[in-house]
């Protein structure tokens, strides 16, 4: 078989792709360009001088937890601070958008039966690995477009690399998806394998940023996001960093189609173990156990090693903002009332405690996976109540947040290395808010199954953007409200208020109990 | 003998789509009952409000004698459920599977498991991601055989499955029935439900059209006749219950009501035989007559 037969059918599947992502993957684009477009005015706001920001330069590079936290900053131009601030992050976005479009339609498809249509067709047998390169290649050419086209008042040659550096980053992880894709037979594991790298080369760059100011670290070059930081948008850019991602590109694809060429449809190089013959599962909580636990320990060594890292660069924080009135008075309306410590500390265990909420409606949302799957249909045909069944699932998420939020505030003690108490506390009160949003979820889940999967992750978002920018944003105190999160008391240094926090906890018990009392009633969606 | 369900004038709608309309159903403890109807009869919606997943409109249901809905968990302890479609976990095994459901249920034979497994050639060390549909079906069958449930509701269990583990079931259907279990085997494999069921429910539109034993059943259609003949075929068109009559020469070949074949053999014995044929009814044709006249209703 040629190799331009290989692709026949390609544009079709294509145009197929675009369509079944017409919406998810411009959702994702719209973040990621939200987030980097309007860094600019922020920034304007905190670092609105020259001098303010020389300021910001001289603490930073000393800083080596900060560095490895956003990387090391080059230019003081209002281009240069944002490709700093939002660059690795940015970089995260596109590098997820991209990988999660071509494992949809590669290994995806090959895992549910789907591909076996679609390639008994006039298609080519390495069409939809190009189809499916070519979507994200699409939606990295849109992020281009529009950070080019956005940041160009911050100087047209900054604005260009940067954009070409995020649509670069996400090719190279969309090529690391393609190879994954192969390895694999299930579509999750291959999704995880390409997160795995995400997350290596984040790490990487991350200790080659606290070992150096300058971005020349050994580690940082292994990394495609330390590439991204040294192509140094904004800061005499270095073009030909470019064409390390274009090397990394073509090598990763002509890898993946030769790997795709040589297996059968289906088949992977990684084959999946067999299991045990006999089971010792006995009960609907034991399933839901084992259904989450990967998930749950996953959760638990990031929140306690972002604690670790938050506690760290918390001795350093009061020297960060020390002089910059703005920054100090966000950082006191993110969290706290006194002493920068404190606030940064407040502020920081509030930004766990809103992670912790998507972690909750992940949790709650795995019953509506269950049940539009057909799994819990079944089981429920057993000797398993409704509720009952609920319970094993709904242990995990509000349970899991509370683990969390106590591996957080341990790792933030030992990060900060004094006052465990206070921090830990200051942790563990972020809970009522994180259950307020889980008992939300399964209201949602109980009383509107079909929504409540977009509407859960849709209040989840609103939560985190008003904790996240909502003070930086000035927003007005009716909108900064909604959010049970805006309610806690500001520890460490506020005082506990009790009366708040019973109210949350008190809000959630209801609606989590609403939500199982309308699983109950209801039929079975299937 | 008590009834292991009794559903009476049973009505369920999704929104405007009324996917049962006064539906009837009596299943005898100890018998299999076929449980016939094209897609989209509402054979699976029956099951779901018989499993307590679904609630019915209006009309009533009961199962081992008690209310599906109130008393699920109950009525759970003594029945097994294979879903026509079975979806796994994926990072779980078919043999872990197996156990967990049969721990829900109350209780698994081993021994009885492991012959199943054996039959049926499952190998349950596999992952649940990578069964085919026939494999996935078989997981469920084994956990449910393996049961000690009192009553077995079967959605459609056979899809995927080859031949020759079709014919595993059957067997496996037949062994039940003698150990007393009562089984609802919903399907559209005619043959599978002629061979395995006491009686047989069909199903048009959310109502039952057709109740009763096989027997029952075909005297209710037709037989077809080849004949061929000494002489000329004559009045043969205006006996009663006579139907697609074909005459090519001295050979015939009719369709005549059940009911009217001593009739029409009698025309045919004075005419002087010198073949005959006759085929009974099978399922099939009873089941496209049903299905035919609601085209024809249309």
């Amino acid at each position: 078989m040629s190799a331009l037969t290989g692709l026949t059918g390609t544009g079709t599947l294509l145009r197929f792709a675009l369509r079944r992502d017409r919406v998810t993957t411009p959702v994702w684009i719209a973040v990621n360009a939200l987030m980097v477009l309007s860094m600019p005015n922020t920034l304007r706001t905190l670092y609105g001088t020259a001098a303010e920001r020389s300021d910001l330069v001289s603490q930073l590079q000393t800083n080596a937890a900060f560095r490895a936290l956003i990387g090391p900053l080059y230019g003081t131009s209002l281009g240069g601070l944002t490709a700093w601030r939002v660059g690795v992050y940015a970089g995260l976005l596109t590098a997820v958008t991209s990988l999660l479009v071509v494992v949809r339609h590669t290994r995806d498809e090959e895992e549910s039966g789907r591909a076996e249509l679609v390639v008994s067709g006039a298609v080519g047998r390495g069409a939809s690995l190009a189809a499916a390169l070519l979507a994200a290649g699409a939606a990295n050419g849109v992020v281009a477009l529009l950070v080019t086209v956005g940041l160009a008042g911050q100087g047209a040659a900054g604005a260009l690399a940067f954009g070409l550096g995020l649509a670069a980053t996400g090719m190279v992880f969309a090529t690391t998806a393609a190879i994954a894709a192969q390895l694999t037979e299930s579509a999750r594991l291959a999704r995880g394998l390409t997160a795995a790298v995400l997350g290596a080369a984040f790490v990487l760059r991350a200790a080659g940023d606290a070992a150096t100011a300058d971005g020349s670290s050994v580690w940082t070059w292994f990394s495609p996001l330390g590439w991204l930081e040294n192509l140094r948008p904004f800061a005499a850019e270095r073009w030909w960093v470019l064409l390390l991602f274009t090397a990394a590109v073509l090598v990763q694809a002509a890898v993946a189609y030769a790997l795709a060429g040589r297996r059968d449809l289906g088949m992977s190089f990684l084959p999946t173990r067999p299991g045990p013959a006999v089971g010792r599962l006995g009960s609907a909580a034991g399933l839901a156990w084992r259904l989450q636990r990967g998930a749950v320990l996953g959760w638990s060594l990031g929140f306690f090693l972002a604690g670790v890292v938050f506690g760290d660069l918390a001795q350093g924080a009061a020297d960060l903002v020390g002089d910059n009135d703005n920054a100090r008075q966000i950082f006191e309306r993110m969290g706290g009332r006194s002493g920068l410590t404190d606030a940064f500390l407040a502020s920081m265990a509030g930004i766990l405690g809103l992670v912790a909420a998507l972690y909750v409606v992940a949790s709650v949302l795995r019953l509506s996976s269950e049940e539009t799957s057909g799994r819990a249909e079944p089981l429920l045909a057993c000797q398993v109540s409704r509720l009952r069944w609920a319970a094993g699932h709904l242990t995990i998420a509000f349970g899991g947040a509370a683990l969390l939020m106590l591996l957080a505030g341990t790792g933030l003690a030992v990060g900060y290395g004094r006052r465990a108490g206070p921090v830990l506390v200051a942790c563990l009160v972020q809970l009522p808010a994180v259950w307020v949003i889980g008992g939300l979820a399964l209201l949602l889940y109980g009383v509107a199954p079909r929504l409540c999967v977009p509407a859960s992750w849709g209040v989840a978002v609103a939560v985190l953007l008003i904790g996240w920018v909502g003070p930086a944003l000035n927003a007005p105190q009716l909108v900064l409200d909604l959010s049970p999160f805006g309610h806690l008391p500001k520890l460490p240094g506020g005082g506990m208020e009790w009366g708040p926090v019973a109210a949350l906890l008190g809000l959630a018990a209801v609606l989590a109990g609403a939500g199982l009392a309308g699983l109950r009633r209801r039929d079975l969606t299937v | 003998m008590t009834k292991a369900i009794t559903v009476a004038g049973l009505h369920r709608s999704f929104g405007r789509n009324r996917a049962l309309t006064g539906l009837d159903l009596t299943v005898e403890t100890g018998e299999v009952h076929g449980f016939l109807g094209p897609n989209g009869a509402g054979k699976s919606t029956t099951i779901r409000v018989l499993l307590g997943l679904l609630r019915a409109d209006s009309g009533a249901a009961r199962i081992l004698g008690r209310d599906p809905w109130t008393d699920a968990v109950e009525v759970h302890r003594r029945i097994a459920y294979v879903p026509g479609d079975v979806t796994l976990w994926r990072n779980l095994s078919g043999g872990e599977v197996i156990d967990l459901y049969g721990r829900l249920r109350g209780g698994l034979d081993a021994r009885r498991r492991a012959e199943l497994v054996d039959r049926f050639e499952l190998d349950p060390t596999k992952k649940g991601r990578t069964y085919s549909k026939g494999n996935r079906q078989k997981v469920a069958l084994v956990a449910a055989f393996a049961s000690d449930a009192d009553l077995l509701i079967l959605d459609e269990p056979t899809s995927g499955l080859d031949p020759l583990m079709e014919e595993v079931f059957q067997r496996c259907v037949a062994e039940e029935r003698d150990r007393g279990r009562t089984v609802l085997l919903s399907s559209h494999i005619l043959s599978e439900v002629e061979e395995l069921c006491d009686r047989v429910s069909i199903i048009r539109d959310g109502r039952t059209v057709e109740s009763g034993s096989l027997a029952d059943l075909r005297h209710l259609t037709r037989t077809s006749v080849t004949a061929e003949l000494a002489g000329p075929p004559d009045g043969l068109a205006h006996l009663p219950g006579v139907h697609d009559l074909d005459v090519q020469g001295r050979r015939i070949r009719l369709q005549v009501d059940t009911g009217q074949l001593t009739a029409v053999l009698r025309a045919l014995s004075e005419t002087g035989v010198r073949s005959l044929t006759s085929t009974p009814p099978t399922l099939e044709e009873l089941f496209l007559r049903h299905y035919q006249d609601e085209a024809a209703a249309r």
